[in-house]
């Protein structure tokens, strides 16, 4: 599984990450987790704001911190 | 696109029907106006129309929705609805006295009409929301 997050680096970006990288390791699945940060490669998504998160090429939220529940449900095989 | 983490703009998604008529590129021009003074960010209604995953994702999240349709056609209307989105700011250009027509010389008088009325429509939801209250320290986002 591949996820991304996508945001600059603010607080908000980087809780984002650490909400993720929680919510996959407490699901015990393996997946890779990237932050992306370069605003060029973010606009290729078209999303409206950040943080957002992506999962396998699917865009699953945007422009706000993702409930830990959320991206369980998210990345449940 | 993006909207940059730590913009100093706030998070309205302007959508305009951006039509084949003078309304319709009216609607066009305001939402491009407003977005360079700041009241919000113009956003492509062709993307969430397409059902493009990450545009209907980011116009479901987004706290506020400014659309503008030219005529009570309603396409922007309509992709909303499409897109299962009920809850937005809505302005119709005919509905404030502009006539349809197929003169795409906008006028600059009629541009800040539209603008004004789209100001107007947000108020009340801004005004519950404060969405446009200053940035916390350390957090921008959403």
């Amino acid at each position: 599984m591949d996820i991304k997050v996508l945001g600059p680096g603010c607080a908000k970006c980087q809780q984002t990450e650490k909400i993720v990288k929680e919510a996959v390791a407490e699901a015990g699945i393996t997946a890779s987790v990237e932050k992306v940060t370069d605003v060029m490669k973010i606009a290729e998504y078209g999303v409206f704001g950040t943080p957002s998160v992506v999962v396998d090429g699917e865009v699953k939220s945007v422009g706000k911190i993702p409930t830990k529940e959320d991206v369980k449900k998210w990345i449940k095989k | 696109m993006v909207q940059d983490c730590c913009a100093s703009g706030n998070n309205i998604m302007i959508l305009a029907c951006s039509g084949g008529s003078n309304v319709g590129q009216l609607s066009n021009q305001a939402a491009v106006e407003l977005t360079q003074e700041g009241f919000g960010k113009m956003y492509c209604l062709a993307g969430i129309g397409g059902q493009l995953k990450a545009f209907v994702q980011s116009a479901r999240d987004v706290p506020m929705i400014a659309a503008i349709d030219g005529c009570s056609v309603g396409c922007a209307k309509a992709i909303l609805k499409n897109a299962d989105i009920q809850n937005y700011n809505y302005v119709v250009l005919t509905d404030l006295g502009i006539e349809k027509n197929k003169n795409l010389s906008l006028s600059a008088a009629e541009v800040g009409k539209v603008k004004d009325a789209v100001r107007n429509a947000c108020a009340g939801q801004l005004a519950a929301t404060a969405i446009n209250a200053a940035p916390s320290k350390g957090g921008c986002c959403g």
